[in-house]
């Protein structure tokens, strides 16, 4: 997994309540059987004019030139800023992949849904939770100045503004330490094969008729 | 002794180890496996040269792609027929139980999940499925998870969590008639929001959801995910038993008395503490029915559209403004003056027995309005498929005009051939009425089988408790 620790980025804002999944990445692009390649379909039907399909090339497609993402001013943004329960829906863990695959390594909302927010921290991308009326503040700020950058600090816990002003957010302990270093769960589960098989067996005690 | 919610005695019965911070290592019973969500968590599997941890668990199922007419054909799309094979070939490789796309037991994998009595009380049981929230309906522990947590789960057969909330959803009354445990869900989500749930395992209690079947407990957990909550429960009691009771994964013998025996201790303990509480009055729930694009945008039969004008929140007011016009609906027109195009009785929220049913009851002796252009019906698996057969409730559908299907997700996420054109409306009795979900351009409303198959006879939305 991706390392994360700073970021000087570029903002995007998506002033959109409840993105789902299924806006984030389209379900015919749900029938590969890899993890990369999903960034060109992000947003796939807001950012393009025709209808997408795997196989096509996005290059030679006509753009809607309305959408936030498409807009010159946000090309190459890092930070995508959005509105509550972002990520609802699906359990899809390629949403994050697309995002990630798109070029974002950080969301800002109010709020996220449960599994999009877990989904995230596997794959090297950081979902901050502010309050609304930062968030609000955020938005204003993005949208009256150009080129409008944040600095992340995740081993801070901290969001600086081009205004100095300064924004703290919380993450889980166990979530922070594995992005910092890139770590990946399975590897740090294995750690604890003794503690598991030794659940095993007294659970298989307990409840035999699960391991029939 | 400290009173324990049905919640905390599951958490607490699962825990392998916790850390400081309150991550936990959570032991996982059962994983049911689907074809979209698994290729790359079997190839992280592989490349890492590991193997599943505890292959008896697991569970697999082709059901998203696969096609709901002529089967015989096999499935024409090559990139949707490559997602099935590679799950038939991991599936193979690691000695995994999977009901490939000819076999009888095949279906949505959360309706044969619990129709092979693969889910049982005091389970935990996940799946890379946001749907998995349905098994708690038999007083389990079950949720959705991501890929990286499929294959974390297949190395490890745990799950590293941390614990939520718990809110209690109480429902005490009579049903009206024609109300069903989906009115219950949209109505409930109606009041919380989709994020109301957020953060919230939701524990369904009280006199109305012990009334229920396990079909319509299924269809009520089912949606807890619709209102944010990763996990839905209901204690399991006689109806749970009885549902269980010599299906081919179910406890045997001495082990059925043993294991039931502890069943009954999973409940709720009088004086436990929930963080938050929704009581609702069922004589007050009304046919429901969704007018937006978010499962939260929903209401009574008797309702009328909103009008963005009178909503004074500017983010709630544009995206009712956005709404309507993806629905293609008018400010203040009433639901019942909906037209409908096409019609879909089916999917892991309703593609049960009892659901087939309840349509076939509405449905009897009449014809579907010459306005719908396809109204459908796709059992949730083969042997409901077969059960509705045995009972003559496909003759009965076919007569009044519905198309009687194959096993499979089919239109609910429309990732096979059935979907909807762009504007096309539909009468749906699954769980997402997102932009897009059944066909790019295509309009949802989400509805009861008995409400679907009520406004595929009248050709727009009808109080289904009038007719
Ligand atoms: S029926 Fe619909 S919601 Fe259920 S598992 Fe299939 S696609 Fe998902």
């Amino acid at each position: 997994m991706q390392k994360f620790s700073q970021l000087d980025g570029l903002v995007v804002p998506l002033d959109r309540a409840n993105v789902d999944t299924d806006a984030i990445i389209p379900k015919q692009f749900l029938k590969s059987i890899k993890r990369s390649g999903f960034g060109p379909n992000a947003f796939d039907e807001w950012r393009y004019l025709d209808h997408g399909e795997p196989g096509m090339d996005n290059s030679k497609r006509p753009v809607n030139s309305d959408f936030v993402l498409n807009q010159t001013r946000y090309q190459g943004a890092q930070i995508l800023l959005a509105r509550e329960n972002f990520g609802c829906g699906s359990s899809r863990e390629h949403a994050p992949w697309a995002l990630e695959d798109y070029g974002f390594r950080v969301i800002i909302a109010p709020s996220f849904a449960d599994i999009f927010f877990n989904n995230c921290f596997k794959n090297g991308l950081l979902p901050i939770k502010l309050p609304a009326y930062q968030v609000d503040a955020l938005f204003n700020a993005v949208e009256t100045n150009t080129g409008y950058k944040l600095k992340v600090d995740l081993e801070r816990q901290v969001i600086t503004a081009p205004d100095g002003a300064v924004y703290s957010f919380e993450v889980d302990a166990h979530r922070k330490h594995c992005l910092l270093n890139g770590l990946d769960d399975i590897g740090l589960t294995l750690q604890h094969v003794s503690d598991i098989k030794t659940f095993e067996t007294k659970h298989s005690a307990a409840q035999p008729w699960l391991f029939a | 002794m400290n009173a324990k919610t049905l919640y905390d005695k599951l958490w607490d019965s699962h825990v392998v180890r916790q850390e400081a911070d309150g991550t936990a290592l959570i032991y996982i019973d059962r994983q049911l496996v689907h074809e979209v969500t698994s290729p790359q968590a079997f190839e992280g599997l592989k490349l890492a040269q590991r193997k599943p941890w505890r292959t008896a668990s697991m569970l697999a199922v082709p059901d998203h792609n696969v096609p709901t007419a002529n089967r015989a054909a096999g499935i024409t799309d090559p990139i949707s027929r490559l997602q099935v094979e590679t799950l038939d070939a991991n599936c193979a490789e690691f000695g995994i139980t999977e009901f490939k796309m000819g076999d009888i037991r095949q279906g949505v994998v959360h309706v044969m999940g619990p129709e092979q009595g693969a889910t049982l009380p005091g389970m935990t049981v996940v799946c890379g499925d946001s749907h998995t929230s349905t098994h708690g309906a038999f007083g389990a522990l079950a949720h959705g998870i991501g890929t990286s947590e499929v294959e974390h789960v297949m190395a490890t057969q745990c799950l590293v969590a941390k614990k939520s909330k718990a809110m209690q959803v109480k429902v005490e009354g009579v049903l009206r008639t024609g109300v069903t445990a989906k009115d219950i869900a949209l109505a409930v989500i109606g009041k919380i929001g989709t994020a109301g749930g957020t953060g919230y395992a939701i524990e369904f209690t009280g006199g109305t959801i012990r009334g229920l079947s396990m079909e319509g407990r299924m269809t009520l957990c089912n949606m807890a995910i619709e209102a944010g909550a990763r996990a839905g429960m209901v204690a399991a009691d006689e109806v749970t038993f009885d549902y269980i009771k010599g299906r081919p994964f179910a406890p045997q013998g001495a082990q059925w008395e043993q294991a039931v025996a502890f069943w009954r201790t999973l409940h709720s303990d009088e004086g436990a503490k929930f963080d938050a509480t929704l009581e609702l009055d069922a004589a007050q729930i009304k046919p429901q029915v969704t007018w937006g694009t978010s499962p939260e945008m929903v209401l009574a039969i008797d309702g009328n559209v909103p009008d963005p004008a009178s909503i004074s929140d500017s983010v709630k007011r544009s995206d009712t403004e956005r709404a309507l016009q993806y629905m293609g609906l008018t400010a203040n027109m009433p639901i019942t003056a909906i037209q409908i195009d096409k019609v879909f009785i089916g999917s892991c929220t309703n593609g049960r027995i009892e659901d087939v049913r309840a349509a076939a009851a509405v449905a009897k002796g009449k014809k579907i309005a010459a306005n719908v252009k396809l109204a459908m019906v796709v059992p949730g698996s083969g042997l409901v498929k077969a059960q509705a057969e045995q009972e003559g409730l496909d003759k009965i559908l076919i007569a009044a005009g519905f198309e009687w299907r194959d096993p499979g997700c089919s239109m609910c996420l429309a990732m096979n051939d059935d979907k909807l054109s762009p504007g096309e409306r539909c009468a749906s009795t699954s769980n997402r009425n997102f932009e897009g979900r059944q066909g790019q351009g295509g309009r949802t409303h989400l509805v009861s089988p008995e409400m679907a198959a009520a406004a595929a006879i009248a050709g727009h939305f009808v109080d289904v408790s009038k007719l």
